[in-house]
């Protein structure tokens, strides 16, 4: 059992912005109650109480990344679940979706259930993504019902987008009939062979191939497009499941306006948004610096602004990091060469409430929603990214004001490919909990 | 959470662009840009030191120093006058290809690097074909670097030597350059501009003396956004228009190797942009010519041309080992400022 005590609850799901005491039980949450009128009094007296002070300290639900790479099964020497799950908890979250592109793909039951394994060593709860077709290879339809009931709780073919309308059509009506969203990486492909970032003037300058923006939104328009058909004037299928189609990691102002239309028209859908993706842009690449190499790539600065301005607005629904960890020897070559993808959940939440919050004024608890309770209905994950009673005891505690320096060779990631090393973070964790375990504690 | 009607634009603080630290060797030659005009100049003066020294005394300044030339890529003017250069300066050269190298055998660039420096070499020359190579083995190795050309990127030794052929005849004895040296010339570079390495060093290069460089060719071979690669750079797609005001008119080979399935129609692209005698005789009778090689007789320009009064290609060649003298000297005889600098 674990008493907080003292801390500033904020928990945009509930609507709660007070202090109050939380009282943590068999891993859920019990009670919330005014400072020191919890009823712990109640209890058995000799039951362990451990006492977390949290005066000056915010309380907030766990938080949830639905887009991460934990490299398992088969890639352990850039990432383990143990590994990944480990650098999550540092960071403050407590739920983290595994994205399927692992070796082999996660294309099963079995696979699935492999990585929620109580041998896996996970630190927090790991949410795994099924893959949306066979090997990632967008042709055959995988076994959605026996995936969900593993435990997926999307599909997704991430890095491998699903080209042919198709496919994508049978893809949505399958997830819809499962009630499982589908997340695409948009990217259309034929567009992007042998890029390394973005198209513009930069890349011409420094004598690299581009990825033009329309690759992305151009894919966006046509999700939409089936989206819509397949929505049936918002009725929805028989049983009356709409699609929903959830866009990762989205990088350009036209994808961010087609969301944002797609909404207006009534439709499911919604997006994520990392915070390379809202902080930097393709200058960053500076010198062919490979830590600055991701897909989608970062953008030109209008892009980033409208990234923010997604954000402050509301039609962003979530930041994820893209967490996608890769050895350093993959990374040490040439730019063209080197595989895409940073590290991301150690410095979320400190990038978030030093830029999101601090400089842009987004309010703490807006802040809070889209790192935890935004993402976790957005996934349909129960009682995950809130803490009313009931909930699961996911919890991370944190000090809002404090300034620190993030620095990569302290990560508790097995790779260090950030190109946030040595960057003035905002909001030092000092506590994560998942499901009532004490799982990260900044003295430890 | 509610969506307004219309996003408004609002202008936000972000963070500086912080390009990562880089640490440079002194004497690497990676991009036009690590030169300044006063580098130039010295460079420049070198070359004419160098070029006109008793070869018997100029090859003690580099006695049996090591120079190792890292080769992805093949090359026969590049690789021979670099090679020639570290030789007249005394060095002891070696040639790493990637065929015939452990390269084959999967080794890194890094690794490459890092056995090439146990192997005592000095520097490295390096031609490879990823844009930003020099850039990871002058990081990887903390030697000076040459780049001898990286992909689609740069090729800085080439530009020199344009330069210096350049300045032969438009600005005889001129070896001190300025920001308006070549004021008032005019450069056309036609043709693959988008794949060539050479294009890209020259647009930044020129601009900075004050000539003005005009870009030619169809929209497949040269983007728009070209010209935003820097300060005095304008597109003029009509070629004859481009040639007539022209002082020097570049022209550049098709690269088949770097097409990526674009596809180009040979017959169209001559039509519009081959360079051919009556075209020079009619529009730009006084223009000299100038291409980096290799040529292709009969595709970029005619043989005529190439072999005619008005061409410095061979003469471009011959620069190039002289301002390649200057260039391996630098390497080897600056000091890199301490570390943290």
């Amino acid at each position: 059992m674990i008493l907080i005590r003292g801390g500033h609850l904020i928990d945009p799901a509930a609507s709660m912005d007070a202090l109050k005491d939380i009282v943590l039980k068999d891993g859920r949450v019990v009670e919330i109650a005014d400072p020191g009128r919890s009823n712990l009094g109640k209890v058995k007296t000799g039951a362990e109480v451990q006492i977390i002070e949290a005066k000056g300290l915010i309380v907030a639900p766990g938080l949830v990344d639905i887009h991460v790479h934990l490299r398992e099964p088969g890639q352990g020497h850039k990432e383990t679940i143990a590994t990944g799950t480990a650098a999550a908890a540092a960071g403050g979250f407590t739920s983290v979706a595994a994205m399927p592109n692992t070796t082999p793909t996660n294309d099963t039951p079995e696979i699935t259930r492999w990585m929620q394994a109580p041998e896996r060593g996970a630190s927090v709860r790991v949410f795994p993504i099924g893959a949306a077709t066979r090997a990632i290879k967008g042709e055959v339809l995988n076994d959605y019902a026996a995936l969900k009931a593993a435990g997926v709780v999307a599909v997704t073919d991430d890095g491998h987008p699903i080209l042919k309308d198709s496919i994508m059509r049978e893809v949505l009506i399958n997830a819809t009939r499962q009630g499982l969203s589908v997340i695409q990486h948009a990217e259309d492909t034929r567009l992007t062979g042998g890029c390394s970032m973005n198209a513009g003037a930069t890349a011409f300058r420094l004598g690299l191939r581009g990825m033009p923006p329309e690759a992305e939104y151009g894919l966006v328009e046509r999700d939409i497009r089936l989206v819509t058909e397949l929505s049936m004037n918002g009725k929805g299928d028989k049983n009356g499941n709409r699609p929903h189609l959830h866009v990762a990691h989205t990088s350009t102002a036209q994808a961010v306006a087609a969301v944002r239309q797609a909404r207006r028209n009534g439709l499911r859908v919604t997006c994520e948004v990392a915070p390379h993706h809202f902080l930097l842009t393709e200058e960053h690449v500076g010198a062919y610096d490979t830590n600055a190499k991701m897909n989608p790539p970062l953008r030109s600065a209008a892009d980033r602004d409208a990234m923010i301005q997604g954000i402050l607005d509301g039609v962003v629904d979530a930041i994820a990091t893209d967490h996608a960890p890769h050895a350093s020897h993959e990374k040490e070559v040439e730019f063209e060469r080197a595989p895409n993808g940073i590290t991301g959940l150690e410095s979320a939440l400190g990038l978030s409430l030093r830029w999101l919050h601090h400089e842009w004024k987004l309010p703490l608890g807006r802040v809070l929603s889209l790192l935890s309770a935004q993402p976790a209905a957005l996934l349909g994950l129960r009682g995950r990214g809130t803490l009313t009673v009931g909930s699961f005891a996911d919890v991370v505690i944190f000090d809002p004001k404090q300034e620190w320096v993030f620095h990569a060779r302290d990560s508790k990631s097995k790779s260090k490919n950030t190109p946030f090393d040595g960057w003035t973070m905002q909001g030092k964790i000092h506590w994560t909990i998942s499901e009532g375990r004490v799982v990260f504690s900044a003295g430890a | 959470m509610p969506v307004k009607d219309s996003a408004p634009q609002r202008s936000h603080t972000t963070p500086e662009v912080l390009a990562p630290p880089v640490c440079r060797s002194a004497g690497s030659v990676l991009s036009v840009n690590d030169v300044s005009l006063e580098t130039v100049s010295e460079l420049l003066t070198q070359a004419t030191v160098l070029e006109q020294e008793d070869p018997l005394k100029r090859a003690r300044r580099l006695a049996k120093r090591r120079i190792a030339l890292l080769f992805y890529e093949s090359s026969t003017r590049t690789r021979t006058s670099f090679e020639l250069a570290a030789k007249g300066l005394g060095a002891d050269t070696t040639l790493v290809s990637s065929l015939s190298s452990s390269i084959e055998k999967g080794e890194t660039l890094k690794d490459t690097g890092l056995t090439l420096r146990a192997l005592g070499a000095e520097a490295i020359i390096l031609r490879h074909p990823s844009s930003g190579a020099p850039w990871l083995l002058e990081r990887e190795t903390g030697l000076p670097v040459l780049n001898a050309g990286d992909g689609m990127h740069e090729h800085p030794s080439q530009a020199l030597l344009d330069l210096r052929t350049m300045l032969a005849h438009l600005r005889p004895g001129v070896e001190t350059v300025t920001a308006d040296t070549l004021a008032g010339v005019t450069v056309t570079i036609v043709g693959d501009i988008l794949h060539s390495r050479v294009a890209r060093s020259n647009m930044l290069l020129l601009p900075k003396l004050g000539a003005k460089v005009v870009l030619c060719g169809p929209r497949e071979l040269l983007p728009e956004l070209a010209a935003q690669a820097g300060p005095g750079i304008e597109i003029e797609r009509d070629f004859l228009k481009a040639i007539r005001q022209s002082h020097v008119v570049m022209m550049l080979r098709i690269q088949a190797e770097r097409l990526a399935g674009l596809q180009l129609d040979l017959e169209d692209y001559k039509a519009g942009y081959q360079l051919t005698q009556e075209r020079l005789a009619a529009h730009a009778p006084k223009a000299l010519v100038m291409h980096p090689g290799p040529i292709i007789r009969g595709l970029e320009l005619t043989g005529e041309v190439a072999d005619g009064p008005q061409s410095l290609i061979l003469e471009q060649v011959h620069h190039g080992v002289a301002v390649r003298m200057a260039l391996v000297n630098r390497a080897l005889t600056s000091h890199s400022e301490k570390a943290g600098a």
